[in-house]
């Protein structure tokens, strides 16, 4: 396949691993922000293909994994009225709420879909005009716009039956609040790519004005993590720190503005609250005044005060504070067959990926 | 037949299930042991070992490209009896079907198993029809039970493989998973993607006369190669490497991958089947399977050592390393 | 967390802001709204059923040719 097969090529990785050997004289520890990049890492072998004094920390960029009890239980309590579909990414369906999860409620009978796309949920509605159908919206700044686009059809088609049950994060505030918490050592950053080719790179650069990190905006494929990975390491041995791109191919220093207007169209910034990091100001969104009829939280419902199991320690993975191995449940209570937390989860959680490809 | 639906009286045992019988089935099951139609079909006796497997098909969509539930239903239990060094025989077939379940769609399903029952060269010397309310059932689920007779000298065992033996695979993964997805989402592609269902039996007849020490075979089916490859990992108490640049994956299995989150590695197959073998036999069954048709694109695609017992360890495209475990819950698609 | 996948546009529909595009032999539709300045024949980048980027080839090669000399020096 085009753009991704030629990124994987075994004998260009040997070659730039040799360059990492030889650039990097002393031991440092990157955090790999993006839960997308914690899963190509494992992937692939990469952790143990470079020098080992070269550590990757996993770092909160799970949608998934950062999405709070309290929205999962959302979700799931609009599900149990009978006049709700409830429609929504694959990820979500196995998260553990509070006492139970959209997987569970499914099987319970209620009406809960998995779409590819925030567009689906759009046509749901127009075909099923008696129910409310009601899109469970996470991610980042990748998936923002996709779900602005839709609210904007729906307002345009005046649908009066789609809701959104807005639970989306921003990127930057997150390495704010590691970098000033001073938890994790860390002394560069590889930023996601994907969300980079909406927002570009300079909401980035208090990483490197303020705190005075090196960080490079990365892709995905093998190569794109080598040559991140790479650039890095010569920033830290040059004593620089700069905001650079790698993912030339598709990240801009302006973004996508397109995308990023769409957004400021149906959302004003607000504060969020992360799974393990807290309330974070401004990284998250709430409903203009003119979209507020679209807001799914405007819908009744009861819902349990959320709990969270006090040995999970998936906040603490999240923050790179702690590996998976260091949390007592891990693999022994906490698993993909009976996950307690969503780091266990998601494809991208840091404990799944180390259950599944840590040797 | 003269009706459109089936009926619940089709089920009855009486003269509709008589017509049924006599007009539906019979003509396509043409053999000495299903014709008496007594309560049981008369095998002769044996004097080698046995085999005796069942499955029950349950897919949804019943059609999909490359085959459909009744194709399934004879590959699945054929492959099953074959896997294990058995020459199928003889199958039952047991049809439960929903009430209002089109006459035409019945026949089309018959008229596959009966192609797949030729092509495999086995017999249906007994079954059963059930009709139940609509509701009660998704259209149509089919359970075939095989009985095959072992090859004297033949022991294949998930428990046998040692390390230095080589592991191989006859061809493409992913694909009837992928082409069951397609059916049901609808999914279109610059040519076709089919399932890969077909009986294997004929191929593992000519790699057992070749390499009559194979260790074991084994069909990756649901759970995909991955799950497969753990299950004799674990059974047999050894480690397994697999070079990632020697599994195949079609380019529009990897695209819908690479577009929907999911991994190939877990996909099911109902074509393929894993051979271990000792290291000195590789080259003869790599051979053998490349000379039949359904074997043309095997390849040797790893080998089993004694590091990390009952771990498989699979070497990615650019030299590293990560487990292979088996599937655990289920595959969602995923925008992360 | 941005699973997103290159593709190639075969066609364009105007009207509807969609384009069907090729990934590996997959055919989808997508929609342009995020990215509409885009012709038949060229790449983007695919996320949740959208293009958002298109794929700058001549980037592409650059990356691949400077990777390419990296890793063969010394």
């Amino acid at each position: 396949m085009k753009f991704i097969d030629e990124f994987r090529d075994g004998g260009i990785a040997r070659g730039l691993i040799q360059k990492i050997e030889k650039s990097s004289s002393r031991p440092i520890q990157l955090m790999e922000v993006c839960g997308t990049h914690t899963v190509s890492i494992f992937r692939y072998g990469i952790r143990k293909l470079i020098p080992p004094q070269i550590q990757l920390i996993s770092g909160p960029g799970c949608p998934v994994c950062v999405t709070p009890n309290s929205d999962i239980d959302y979700a799931i309590a609009l599900s149990r009225r009978k006049d709700v579909i409830l429609v929504t990414f694959g990820d979500m369906m196995r998260v553990p709420g509070s006492t139970s999860s959209l997987l569970k409620e499914k099987a319970e009978g209620r009406d809960i879909r998995v779409v590819y796309s925030s567009l689906d949920a759009l046509k749901i509605a127009e075909e099923n005009p008696d129910k409310k159908v009601v899109f469970f919206a996470i991610g980042f700044e990748t998936t923002s716009p996709t779900i602005a686009v839709a609210i904007l059809h729906a307002k345009e088609e005046r649908l009066r039956n789609l809701f959104f049950l807005n639970s989306q994060k921003k990127i930057p505030p997150a390495i704010f609040t590691l970098l000033q918490s001073k938890r994790v050592k860390i002394n560069g950053f590889i930023l996601p790519g994907h969300v980079s080719t909406i927002i570009g790179s300079d909401p980035y650069q208090f990483i490197a004005k303020e705190f005075f990190r090196p960080a490079v905006i990365t892709g995905f494929e093998p190569l794109d993590i080598l040559q991140g990975i790479w650039m890095l390491v010569r920033q830290i041995e040059e004593g620089r720190a700069e905001i650079e791109i790698q993912y030339k191919r598709v990240v801009h220093k302006e973004g996508n503005p397109l995308a990023l207007r769409k957004v400021l169209e149906v959302f004003e910034i607000n504060q969020a609250q992360w799974r393990g990091l807290g309330w974070i100001p401004e990284s998250g969104y709430r409903f203009k005044a003119s979209f507020q009829e679209l807001d799914a939280r405007n819908l009744y419902v009861e819902v349990e005060t959320p709990r969270e199991h006090p040995e999970c320690k998936c906040g603490e993975v999240l923050q790179g504070i702690k590996t998976p191995l260091q949390c007592r449940l891990f693999r022994i209570v906490c698993n993909p067959e009976n996950p307690v937390g969503p780091c266990m989860v998601s494809v991208e959680g840091t404990c799944q990926a180390y259950y599944k490809f840590q040797s | 037949m003269g009706v459109e639906k089936i009926l619940l009286a089709h089920g009855s045992g009486g003269r509709l299930t008589h017509d049924l019988i006599h007009q539906l089935l019979l003509p396509r099951f043409q053999n000495p042991f299903l014709l008496p139609l007594d309560d049981s079909a008369r095998i002769p006796n044996q004097t080698t070992q046995v085999a005796f497997t069942t499955d029950s098909y349950v897919v949804n969509p019943l059609f999909f490209p490359g085959g459909d539930i009744g194709k399934l239903a004879i590959c699945g239990t054929v492959n099953d009896l074959s896997m294990i060094g058995a020459t199928p025989a003889f199958l039952s077939l047991s049809l439960i079907i929903e009430e209002g379940f089109p006459v035409s769609e019945l026949e089309r399903i018959l008229s596959s198993i009966r192609d797949t029952v030729e092509e495999a060269k086995v017999q249906i010397v007994t079954g059963d029809i059930k009709v139940v309310e609509h509701g009660a059932a998704d259209k149509l689920f089919i359970n075939t039970a095989g009985i095959g007779w072992i090859r004297p000298g033949i022991h294949l065992s998930g428990m046998n493989a040692k390390p230095g033996d080589r592991i191989l695979l006859n061809g493409f993964i992913g694909d009837h998973e992928i082409a069951i997805l397609s059916e049901r989402e609808n999914f279109k592609f610059q040519g076709e993607l089919k399932s890969d269902c077909a009986p294997l039996n004929d191929l593992i007849q000519r790699m057992l006369d070749v390499s009559p020490s194979i260790r074991c075979m084994r069909d990756p089916t649901r759970g995909g190669l991955a799950t497969a490859l753990n299950e004799i990992a674990s059974k047999s108490k050894v480690g397994m490497v697999i070079e990632e640049e020697k599994i195949l994956i079609r380019e529009s299995v990897k695209g819908i991958c690479e577009l929907l989150g999911l991994d190939p590695f877990y996909l099911a197959n109902e074509g393929k089947l894993i051979a271990i073998c000792p290291e000195g036999e590789t080259d003869r069954l790599l051979e053998a399977m490349r000379s039949h048709p359904l074997g043309r694109e095997s390849e040797v695609i790893g080998r089993v050592v004694d590091e990390h017992p009952q771990k498989v360890v699979l070497r990615t495209l650019i030299g590293g390393h990560r487990i292979l475990d088996m599937l655990t819950g289920g595959q969602y698609p995923r925008i992360c | 967390m941005c699973l997103s996948v290159p593709g190639k546009i075969i066609r364009i529909d105007e009207n509807m802001n969609m384009a069907e595009v090729d990934v590996g032999g997959f055919l989808r539709d997508i929609s342009l709204d995020l990215c509409p300045d885009v012709s038949v024949g060229e790449y983007v980048l695919i996320h949740a059923g959208f293009a958002i980027q298109k794929i700058d080839e001549e980037e592409a090669m650059e990356t691949l040719n400077f990777l390419k000399k990296m890793a063969e020096m010394e």
